[in-house]
């Protein structure tokens, strides 16, 4: 029990580290897929056919396809572009990316698509009479979309996007591939250093579970507290 | 550029791989329905113990990174049996994807309505009969749309193997790329191939949840 105690105490400070890294990750990938998803959701709604069009094939093509696959074009693919770009004399340096920026890009554009979806789908719950009635108030489509729309369908999104939080720690496990010092990433360092793989992963995947957990707990109270009163009958009945 | 006929004739390799992904994924998947269909049936129909064991069991896999669970397992199942990594990472994988097909399983189940476990059981039908005769035919139905979701998932994941060293399409990407140095169009024809497996994929399933629709409408359902 005291070697088991010692052991923990060895292994702990350095998850740790691993646990900020990629709470850190998960934090700023949620918020650039929330940039890019509300966009894309208004795009996919709003916007002209040809952007309607380019927006529906961006959220396709980064929901059909694995994260590591994208997570890999990103993070070896794209300075090809850079090198092929050089040589017909134009520079592109911002395309070499970090592994830390790869893994914020790859995985910010993935959630943005998630995200567009479960707005998309939050923006066509609200009645498209409620918009018809603004616009009769005399207000313009985009007045009518900022003032009435988003405000209800952001919290009717509420429920799907704190999944996404959930979700989102999960897969930032991926980046260990790509050798960003996450949980996984440190959990593995520790692996090979002190060859006691099922203990390591055990204690990795018992972080893992508080921590997502501990999430998902949070985001069922901001779920209760931003609850539209009445809301939910109306969109049961659409 | 001068690449590309190298790369064209890596083709087969990278498509032999999709084979192996979708064997992988085919394995998982009938793995975790086994595991979690009766799982579901647990947690609806079972007695308190087991139905909080079912609904533990869910809660932790699903709280679980899938890479976390994939390690794990496959440790754990290399170092207690010797089997082929092969089938440790299917397995692996399909223990993964049990507790979510666990949970459409059971959503599918408690969407038939309880009325017809209770006239089943009022005709003289055992509980066993009445679950595998008139509520498993309609739920297995109604579960094919997620499950259609579960299969495109699955497919995704089945990359997350690469981490374990088997050569599916993502690892043989990766030989490619490092052999002709055209990492982002050996990787995205690996992207191309895994979008065009998720396409196919919902787009059968879609076609199969209007060959198996019950022809009366279900009322229960709504």
């Amino acid at each position: 029990m005291a070697e088991m105690l010692d052991f923990l105490g060895k292994i702990l400070p350095e998850l740790y580290r691993g646990l900020l890294t990629t709470l850190q990750i998960s934090a700023v990938a949620l918020l650039l897929g929330l940039l890019i998803g509300i966009p894309t959701a208004m795009l996919r709604i709003y916007g002209p056919r040809w952007l309607r069009w380019i927006a529906t094939a961006y959220v396709e093509l980064f929901r059909g396809t694995p994260l590591l696959v994208q997570l890999f074009v990103i993070y070896y693919g794209l300075p090809d572009i850079a090198r092929a770009l050089e040589g017909i004399g134009v520079a592109a340096p911002f395309l070499v990316l970090s592994q830390l920026a790869s893994a914020y890009i790859a995985l910010g554009l993935n959630s943005g698509a998630y995200q567009a979806e479960y707005l998309r789908s939050a923006i066509q719950a609200i009645n498209t009479g409620q918009i018809m009635a603004a616009r009769a108030l005399g207000m313009s489509k985009l007045q009518a979309v900022t003032h009435i729309v988003l405000p209800q369908a952001l919290r009717l999104a509420i429920p799907a996007w704190s999944n996404e939080v959930a979700y989102m720690v999960k897969y930032t496990s991926v980046v260990f591939v790509i050798t960003v010092p996450d949980l996984l990433a440190r959990g593995q360092f520790l692996i090979s250093k002190y060859y006691k793989p099922m203990e390591i992963l055990l204690v990795v995947g018992v972080i893992y579970l508080l921590v997502v957990l501990g999430l998902t707990s949070v985001m069922n109270q901001i779920e209760k507290r931003t609850r539209i009163p009445g809301l939910h009958m109306e969109t049961e009945r659409a | 550029m001068d690449k590309l006929p190298d790369i064209v004739r890596s083709l087969p390799y990278l498509l032999q791989g999709a084979l192996l992904s979708i064997a992988i994924t085919v394995l998982a998947l009938i793995s975790g329905f086994l595991i979690g269909l009766p799982l579901a049936l647990l947690r609806v129909y079972g007695n308190k113990a087991a139905s909080s064991f079912a609904q533990a069991y869910s809660v932790v896999l699903r709280g679980l990174p899938s890479l976390v669970v994939l390690f794990i397992l496959f440790y754990g199942i290399s170092s207690v049996i010797k089997i082929p990594p092969f089938l440790a990472g299917c397995i692996a994988l399909g223990f993964c994807s049990s507790a979510y097909q666990m949970e459409l399983l059971r959503g599918a189940i408690q969407s038939v309505s309880p009325g017809q476990m209770l006239a089943a059981r009022a005709l003289g039908m055992t509980q066993v009969q009445a679950i595998t005769a008139i509520v498993l035919p309609q739920a297995l139905r109604l579960a094919i749309p997620s499950w259609s979701n579960e299969a495109a998932i699955v497919i995704k994941d089945s990359s997350l193997v690469y981490a374990v060293g088997l050569a599916e399409l993502l690892r043989r990407s990766q030989q490619v790329a490092a052999r002709t140095y055209q990492s982002f169009i050996v990787y995205s024809l690996c992207a191309l191939i895994y979008f065009t497996m998720t396409f196919v994929t919902n787009r059968g399933l879609d076609r199969a949840e209007k060959v198996f629709r019950l022809p009366t409408p279900m009322e229960e359902a709504h």
